[in-house]
Parts: C-alpha cells; structure tokens; sequence
C-alpha cells in the first residue's frame, strides 16, 4: 500500500532521514521505533506530504506521490495524527472534528462518523463545545486521533500517540489503534514506547540516526537482544 | 451633552468605516502573522475608483442608487483583483522568508500603489459630484444625515455578516484552523494558499466598501488618503487585539468614538490652543498607549502573539 524507496529528508543542509526503505502493506500495522532525534517524525512528515524529500521516492495505493502536498494526499485517504497532536486550541472539540470532516460533504455519513467519534470516546462528547486547548493532554490525543479518523483513512499515521500520557491513557490510545486496525484501516506507528508498538503490531522498523538498522516481524525485534537492550531497557 | 451625543453618532458613524478597514489587517495578521501595510492603499483605490465611477455615470445621466451599487461593485472587484495579485506576487514568494523581508515588502507595495494612484488619478484632491441630497434626520438632539446613517448600517450589516460567516460557515471554520495551525490544517484537508487567497479578497473587497464610504462622507478623494486611513485602521485593529475580528469591530468603533469626542472637546480643554484639526493626533496617541499599557489589546489573548 506504501512503499519508500531511498528517501531522504533534511533541513537546510542537514539530513535527518539518509535514504531509507520501507514498506507497508494493506491491513498491517508497522511500527517505527528509534531514539530522539532519530528521524522518525521527519519521515512521517515527508509520507504526509508536510515536508518536501529532498530525493527519493514514495508510492501510495499504486501511484506516485513524491511530494504531493498534504491536502491532496488525506483525499485519497492518508491521513496523519501529527507529533503533539495538533489540536486547534480556540477551535471546540466539534469544530476540531468537524475539521476532520472537512474533505468530506455528505451530510449523514459525516453525522454517523461524529456518533462513533464519540461512543469511542465519551470524554469528547461531554467536552464537545469547549475550545481544545483547555482540555488535558490525554483528552487532546483522544480529539487528535478521533479527528483524523474523520477523515475516514484507509492509511493512518501515527506519530507517539501515547507521548506524555498516564499508563491508563495510553492502554486507551493503544486498544483504540487496534480497534480502529481491526477495522481494516492500514496504520503505521511511530512510538517512544517500543513495547507497547511491538505488542501491537505485525513488523517493525528500528531507526538510528536518519538510517533503518533493524526492519523484522514484531515479534523477532521484541525479543531481539539489540532491541531488548537499546529500546527495552534491558 | 447636545454636543456629546452628536460627536458620538459622528464617531461612531466614521469608527464603523475604520472597523471596515481594520477587519482587513486584523485577518491578514491573523493568517499570516503580517501587517499589510498595502491595505490602506487598497483602500484609497476602491475610494479613487468609485469616485471614477461615480463621475462617468453620473455624467451619463443614471439615477443614483445605480451609480452607487455599479460604482460600489466596481470598486470591489478591482480590489479583490488587486489584494489577490498582490498576495500572490509579493507576499507568497516570502512566506518562509524571516519576518522582517514580507513587511519591508508591504511598505513597499504600499508606496507602489500611491505613486501609481498618483499617476492615473493625479495629485490633486478630486471632488465627488452631486449626486445624492441626504436628508436630515434628529435624533436625541443631535443631526444625523440619512448618508451617515446608511453608511453605519451597511458597515454593520458587512462585519455582522463576516463574523457570522466565520463562526458558523465550513470555509470560515477552515480559515481560524489555518491561523490556528496551517501545517495539520493542510492534513484536514485544507488548501492554505486558496485560504490565504481568500483572506486577502476578503478583506480588500470589504476596504473597497470602506473606500468607497469614505469617499461619499468627505466628499473626496486623494491619492494619499490611505496612509492617514490605513494608520487608524491599524491603530483600531491593534486597539481590539490584532488577530482578533471581531476586536477590530469593537476598536474601529472605539477609535471613532474617542478621536471624535477629543476633537470635539479639544478646543476646550486647551483653551482654544488647539482646534479640531488636531483630531489625527488622538489615534496615534491611542496607538501608543494601547501598545505600552497592553499590547495584546483589548481581546487579544494575553501573552499569545497571534489571536
Ligand atoms: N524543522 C527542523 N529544522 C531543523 N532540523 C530539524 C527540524 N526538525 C527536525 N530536525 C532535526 O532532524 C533530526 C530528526 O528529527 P525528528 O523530529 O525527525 O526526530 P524523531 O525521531 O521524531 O525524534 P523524537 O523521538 O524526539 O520525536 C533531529 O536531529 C532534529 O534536530
Ligand atoms: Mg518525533
């Protein structure tokens, strides 16, 4: 469904992301792990279309779409949940949702996906007139997922979507992305919490420095002793 | 008192033609974090041109209520034109340059507009023809005429309007996510450069109103009318909180209110010193405090850059 060929991100002259491979197929979800700085979000922005690559190539759904911007793209169904969620803070959680929406214009459909919004969230549907700012870090990432599958995605990314949350939350945010994976919408992850990614999904990607050192079924990378030490704390 | 009601009918009647300007630079601001010093000038030719208009057809016999609407339409459109050229041509170019390059360039399309406006209207101040007899109306003691009072409601009728419109409408929700936060507005969807493009066509659309409002009230046009014009409208804009819409509402009227009542009075206060002529100095001083005492003005959010 996704497919990166030697792609390369960088800002002014530095590189964050060095020509790397990936590939992501329908119905999988994939994780992406790596340490800070790594470049992991830089290659999300590139596959969302927030960044330019500076060389490579990406294919999505049998197209070409190196470079194409970010609001052609979340049209043929690749959507992003942004690092630090991106709500718009004097915005309602409604309007934020609705926002989610915004490519979208048949009225019932759009009724139905702000019903599931909220049964999937009930927090969101009591707070649902209050501006998103004022709401707490974890409700945010509930609004920040919950709006991008407005969009109705067929390929999510994700990028840390348990950063900064209490355990509960993110055993939340994390049975939200399988429920929403067993709906058939193909996802790749970006996470800090390199066991909680791994238990979640079909293969993975360990990303060093701009560089995918590591790329296996989940499975094989949990208990890889290079993972177990590096990113398990082992 | 008879003198306090009838400064304030006047102030308010002229603060709602500022807070037509200073809608303009408050939604410019709001997206795209930019004084556009150009929007006073865009106005002065919304002002030029309706005035052009209004002579051609008033010579060729028309009744006025049509001079008006064509005159107001035409204005319109030609600043619409020009807000989006000038957005696409100047400003697009430099959205990523540091913020200091895209003002310089606004000074300088500002002067662009001037000298051309000089060039086709010359320097002269040109008179309004006769084509409308307003009548006078009493209200509380205090003289309205029938213009002022038309110009007051179409003003509140327009940011009525555009508040709705930006509150209730998809386009309008779209543009406040796009000040909020352009790049995940970019992944709901959204088109900024068509928002961005828009914002620009409104705002110069609804300063050719203003333009062509201003030019009815004094009777005239200049080539150099959207410097003092512009200035106050900012000055209005930064009193309600730049960024803010519906604070460019509140401080065009404001402004109105308090040049007019200081111009009213200043004779008084200074002893007959100063005369009503000195009445642009009020907004420069409101200027001033506004940004010593709070910057922010008065609904911007506090310690925020942005709206
Ligand atoms: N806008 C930017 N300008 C310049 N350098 C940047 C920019 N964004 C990221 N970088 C650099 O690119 C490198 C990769 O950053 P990136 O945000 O992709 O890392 P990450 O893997 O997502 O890290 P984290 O886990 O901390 O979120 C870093 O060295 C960072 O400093
Ligand atoms: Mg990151």
């Amino acid at each position: 469904m996704l497919s990166v060929h030697k792609l390369v991100v960088a800002y002014g002259g530095i590189k964050a992301v060095k020509g790397i491979d990936l590939e992501v197929r329908r119905g999988e979800v994939v994780a992406l792990i790596g340490a800070n700085g790594a470049g992991k979000s830089s290659t999300l922005k590139a596959l969302s279309g927030l960044l330019k690559p500076s060389a490579g190539r990406i294919d999505y759904d049998g197209a070409e779409i190196t470079g194409k911007p970010a609001y052609h793209l979340v049209r043929r169904g690749l959507a992003m949940v942004p690092e630090g969620r991106g709500v718009f803070p004097r915005l309602t959680v409604a309007e934020n949702l609705a926002m989610g929406a915004y490519i979208h214009d048949d009225k019932s459909a759009i009724a139905r996906d702000f019903e599931r919004a909220y049964t999937l969230f009930p927090r969101l549907a009591e707070r649902r007139a209050q501006p998103a700012g004022t709401l707490s870090g974890g409700e945010q990432q509930m609004l920040a997922m919950a709006r991008a599958l407005m969009c109705r995605p067929r390929l999510l990314l994700l990028d840390e979507p348990s950063m900064g949350l209490a355990p509960l939350m993110v055993q939340k945010i994390f049975e939200t992305v399988r429920a929403v994976a067993a709906e058939g919408v193909t996802m790749l992850l970006v996470e800090q919490n390199a066991k909680l990614a791994l238990e979640t999904c079909d293969r993975g990607y360990v990303m060093e420095s701009g560089a995918i050192v590591l790329a296996d079924n989940a499975k094989t990378l949990l208990s890889s002793p290079q993972v177990r030490q590096a990113y398990l704390g082992e | 008192m008879e003198t306090f009601v009838q400064q304030l009918i006047n102030g308010l009647v002229l603060g709602s033609i500022y807070a037509l300007v200073a809608l303009g630079y408050t939604m410019v601001y709001g997206i795209l974090g930019l004084i556009n010093f150009a929007h006073g000038d865009i106005t002065m030719i919304g002002a030029l041109v309706s005035l052009t208009l209004i002579q051609l057809l008033a010579a060729a016999g028309i009744p006025a209520p049509v001079i008006l609407l064509l005159a107001g339409g035409g204005a319109v459109m030609v600043c619409a034109i020009l807000g989006l050229s000038i957005e696409r041509i100047a400003y697009r170019p430099l959205r990523r340059a540091p913020r200091l390059a895209p003002l310089i360039t606004a000074i300088g399309v500002s002067i662009l507009l001037q000298y051309s406006a000089a060039l086709i209207w010359g320097k002269q101040y040109i008179a309004l023809p006769k084509i409308i007899e307003p009548a006078q109306l009493t209200i509380f003691g205090a003289q309205l005429t029938s213009l002022q009072a038309a110009i007051f409601l179409l003003a509140c009728t327009i940011m009525a309007g555009l508040l709705w419109f930006i509150k209730t409408s998809r386009m309008g929700r779209a543009m406040r996510a796009t000040e909020q936060n352009p790049d995940v507005a970019g992944l709901m969807g959204v088109n900024t450069n068509t928002i961005i493009a828009f914002t620009f066509v409104l705002g110069s659309a609804i300063g050719a109103i203003a333009g062509l409002m201003i030019v009815l009230y004094y009777g005239l046009g200049h080539y150099f009318m959207g410097f003092m014009l512009g200035l106050k409208a900012f000055t209005a804009a930064v009193l309600g909180g730049i960024g803010n819409v519906g604070g460019a509402v509140l401080g065009g009227l404001l402004l109105g209110v308090i040049e007019s009542l200081a111009s009213g009075y200043i004779g008084d206060l200074t002893g007959g010193v100063l005369g009503s002529n000195y009445r642009d100095i009020f907004a420069f001083l409101v200027l001033v405090l506004v940004l010593v005492l709070r910057p922010a003005g008065l609904l911007g959010h506090q310690g925020g850059d942005r709206v």
